[in-house]
């Protein structure tokens, strides 16, 4: 062992090469941190674009997506990458259209005849992708389904909803509360067959904890416009069209080979070179150069997505600050001045390149019609110092700043852009900015909520106001109820509080608006948060396709035609 | 000999035991596995739920007795992101790792031994110096770096080569996925293992010629020259050999490296192997994946440094003296 030891130390000694370890180490965390300078000059490097275009002839659409899509089981993970693929293969009683309005699919009308009973007409003739029947049977296994341990979707439908079939195509459900909003997260709701589920032990979800692989996380049996012909955990998954699909499809495509690139040179090359069609998403600093290719663009439009600032009020004494014995964010005057401070328009040019929509209010304009009634107050460096001195801190104050580094566009530069900004009206931010899975672990409620002020994007999943209201801005001082449980700052106003429960039970959509309204303004009030912006969506395109993209930034074949 | 065997069989478990411990003390900063499995807002109560289902808030020491419990077993759990058996996962990215790593291998030899000694023969002639300065690229680039250039020069710019994937595979033998016996997948091959093999290439090249600079040097070539041997003979038949043993040596060795280290290239070049599950189960905190790839790669090492032990103790009659008292 010695002799052979002292022999590989005198051969790499020999032939010079340093600690061979270190480069190894070095180039992996280049990967991490190094990677999107390193690509700015390789386009620099990249000659003509002679670009080769792929083969045509059968339509198959290549798709490459940064993230994989883990499991075939509709209710396993709940993220918009997973939820928007399997939306192919699987569909809900209702599904959204290209504007995001809630339209029939798998019933074909519904009513509300009183506040806690809605009827479903299911839409008859509809056969799952096996040539099962799909019936009210269905729909019931679904329900109990999406419910159960291991379902990440639990929430889509309330607790204490009771469904009872009526007959075999009209189902009821009966709600313990009024919910107008009902139909608002059913677009994910997918229904799966009860036969098919049970004959193959795949009755209930698979929790995290299973100890037997699951056979509906490998394969699909929905009713939608694609069936699954393969799939390859994180390595590739292939559709193609159910030629006995309820609905005329929209798409002209043979198959769909979908295929997870992780690294952003890397899909962007792939785009480039017309080995795939469509990629998402597309790096903001490589937008200029899929423009002017000669076979691709990039189509973007604003995210529903809103990236805040948020900051701990409840604590006496800030976790990471060097103001000791109070908590300088309990004072509104100091919020003011955060935001004041931070000028969201160089944001905008600067870091997001002209991809961002600065934000007013914490929710999405396209999501709430009075959002234009919200401006955003001045970017005020001097007045923010004001105000600042005002609180009692003329020369500023530290405090800690955690900011996660792959999670949004450009999160990262945003920080440290926030950072420097801040730096300029004398307050000190100590930057803690780092990879997602570490970020979340701190800042979370499981942790205790240990954060003093932090980035993080929120989109509502009903697509709707309450749930900013409820989730973001409510009080979470009540251990027992859900409300406030993502509002890491803690923020609390019994009024906006009341309000939302008043939002929440109220059917007519011109009073609830105006309720929604106030709600919001008395958070803006209190300068409860700094929304930033709305991020841009952006997906890579060959120009041989013609395509629909949602604000949801879900990929829908179905509305794909290829030239 | 045998109790040679069995005490290197210890060390070996030692070893990998000490990889498990260093493993679980590591996977308490990856970050938290929970928050990948839910979603942000999953509700608190059930957030605790998939915890505890999970074993998470045990402590430490109990999480890895468990772990190793049923590692002996041969169970490496269930992934928490795909719910699939952490070995299917891997054997069914086990080829392609393989398959790359071997290509890599082949042209690190094939095309390392033959400049190596073009070095050395020709020691300031144009081609051995620029051969110098090519392996100094190969021995300081990162991998990365050699990976995106490659691709934007052979399939943005050329468009010769494709820039992802393995292309179509052929399934032979039941289970094993092979591109060998396409012209898309041998397509494919190309930038990964030349990207993965150009390091070893380098360090095979300057080997090479440092080794035969030396054995020309010796007394049994100085007796061929004077013996009125042809230099062709002299050279490849004398010296060369007696270079080779070092350079397999290191070859072997390295191969471990290299399948280990597959982790950057694959993911520049979206190769479905393991060191790709591998990069993304650290993303994703997929505690089940990270902990089994570690466990195989520790037990490749183990057996290759073993091999090689035991091999030496094979060819070398010195050393099987000592082994014997």
């Amino acid at each position: 062992m010695r002799l052979y030891a002292r022999l590989i130390v005198s051969l790499i000694y020999k032939i010079g090469i340093e600690d061979w370890r270190a480069e190894i180490l070095s180039s992996l965390g280049a990967v991490y941190y190094g990677g999107l300078s390193m690509k700015r000059a390789m386009f620099a490097l990249a000659l003509a674009s002679a670009l080769l275009s792929g083969t045509a002839g059968a339509k198959t659409l290549r798709y490459a997506n940064q993230g994989d899509l883990k499991s075939l089981d509709p209710y396993t993970l709940n993220e918009t990458t997973t939820n928007a693929h399997i939306n192919n293969v699987y569909e809900g009683l209702v599904r959204r259209d290209r504007e995001l309005k809630i339209v029939p699919a798998l019933a074909e009308r519904w009513e509300n005849p009183e506040p806690t009973r809605w009827r479903f007409y299911l839409r008859k003739g509809v056969k799952f992708h096996n040539g099962e029947e799909f019936t009210a049977d269905d729909v019931l296994f679904s329900a109990d389904r999406i419910r159960q341990q291991g379902s990440n979707h639990t929430t889509r439908i309330p607790k204490d909803a009771k469904f009872v079939k009526v007959d075999d195509y009209t189902v009821d459900v009966i709600l313990g509360t009024p919910n107008p909003i009902l139909l608002n997260q059913w677009e994910y709701w997918m229904i799966v067959s009860k036969k098919w589920s049970e004959a193959n032990g795949s009755a209930a979800p698979t929790p995290p904890n299973a100890q037997t692989p699951s056979y509906i996380s490998l394969n699909a049996n929905g009713t939608g416009p694609f069936k699954i012909e393969s799939h390859q955990p994180g390595v590739k998954t292939v559709f193609k069209p159910n030629a006995a699909w309820w609905d005329k499809p929209s798409h002209n495509l043979d198959d769909v080979v979908f295929t997870p690139i992780s690294s952003d040179a890397t899909r962007v090359a792939a785009l480039l070179s017309g080995e795939v069609d469509i990629i998402e998403p597309v790096p903001i600093q490589d937008i200029q150069r899929v423009n002017s290719a000669a076979n691709t663009q990039v189509l973007s439009g604003p995210e529903l997505r809103t990236i805040y600032l948020g900051m701990d009020q409840t604590r006496d004494e800030l976790l990471e600050s060097n103001v000791k014995g109070k908590n300088p964010f309990k004072d509104k005057r100091v919020r003011e001045a955060f935001y004041k401070a931070i000028d969201i328009e160089t944001i905008k040019t600067r870091v997001m390149r002209g991809l961002s929509t600065p934000s007013a209010l914490m929710i999405a304009p396209e999501l709430f019609v009075f959002s234009k009634d919200f401006v955003r107050p001045k970017f005020d460096p001097d007045g923010a110092k004001k105000l600042l001195a005002e609180a009692g801190y003329p020369d500023g104050f530290e405090v800690g700043f955690d900011c996660p580094n792959d999670r949004y566009v450009n999160d990262g530069p945003i920080c440290q852009a926030i950072i420097g900004m801040l730096a300029r009206v004398g307050i000190k931010v100590n930057g803690l900015i780092q990879p997602k899975a570490q970020y979340f672990a701190k800042v979370l409620k499981p942790n205790g909520f240990k954060t003093s002020f932090y980035l993080l994007g929120w989109t509502p999943n009903t697509l709707d106001s309450h749930n900013v209201l409820y989730d973001i801005i409510g009080c979470r001082d009540d251990e027992k109820s859900a409300r406030g449980e993502t509002n890491l700052g803690g923020y609390c106003n019994k009024q906006v509080d009341a309000l939302a429960d008043q939002v929440l039970g109220e059917s007519d959509q011109a009073k609830r608006n105006q309720l929604i309204k106030q709600a919001f303004q008395l958070a803006v009030d209190d300068y409860a948060y700094i929304p930033l912006h709305q991020q841009a969506l952006a997906w890579g395109v060959s120009k041989s396709l013609k395509l629909t993209q949602r604000a949801d930034n879900a990929v829908v074949l179905n509305w794909i035609v290829k030239d | 000999m045998l109790a040679f065997i069995l005490r290197r069989l210890m060390q070996s478990v030692l070893v990998l035991v000490v990889v498990v411990l260093l493993a679980f003390t590591m996977f308490r900063f990856v970050g938290d596995p929970v928050n990948q499995i839910v979603s942000l807002d999953t509700p608190a109560e059930q957030v605790a739920e998939v915890r505890k289902s999970l074993g998470l808030d045990d402590p430490v020491p109990v999480q890895i007795m468990r772990y190793l419990y049923h590692v002996v077993q041969f169970d490496f759990g269930i992934s928490y992101q795909f719910r699939q058996p952490v070995v299917d996962l891997l054997a069914e990215r086990a080829p392609a790792t393989l398959e790359l790593a071997l290509m890599s291998s082949l042209i690190s030899l094939l095309v390392g031994i033959p400049m190596g000694v073009y070095t050395a023969l020709r020691r300031d002639g144009f081609f051995a110096r620029l051969f110098q300065s090519i392996s100094l690229i190969g021995v300081s680039l990162p991998t990365f770096l050699i990976g995106i250039l490659l691709i934007y020069l052979f399939a943005v710019t050329l468009g010769w080569l494709p820039s992802f994937g393995r292309g179509q595979v052929v399934t032979v033998y039941g289970r094993w996925t092979t591109g060998f016996l396409t012209v898309s997948g041998l397509k494919a091959l190309i930038l990964p293992s030349i990207t993965l093999g150009l390091y070893q290439m380098t360090l095979i090249m300057r080997l090479v010629r440092s080794e035969m600079l030396e054995v020309l040097r010796a007394d049994h070539i100085k007796f061929a020259r004077a013996r009125g041997l042809t230099t062709h003979s002299i050279h490849f038949r004398h010296a060369l050999k007696s270079t080779l043993v070092p350079v397999i040596t290191i070859a072997g060795l390295q191969l471990g490296s290299i399948i280990a280290f597959a982790v950057i290239t694959e993911t520049v070049f979206q190769w479905p192997g393991m060191g790709a599950l591998f990069l993304k189960a650290v993303q994703n905190v997929d505690i089940p994946i990270m902990a089994a790839y570690l466990m195989i790669i520790s037990a490749l090492f183990v057996s290759i440094n073993m091999i090689v032990d035991l091999l030496y103790a094979f060819v070398d009659p010195r050393l099987r003296t000592t082994i014997k008292n």
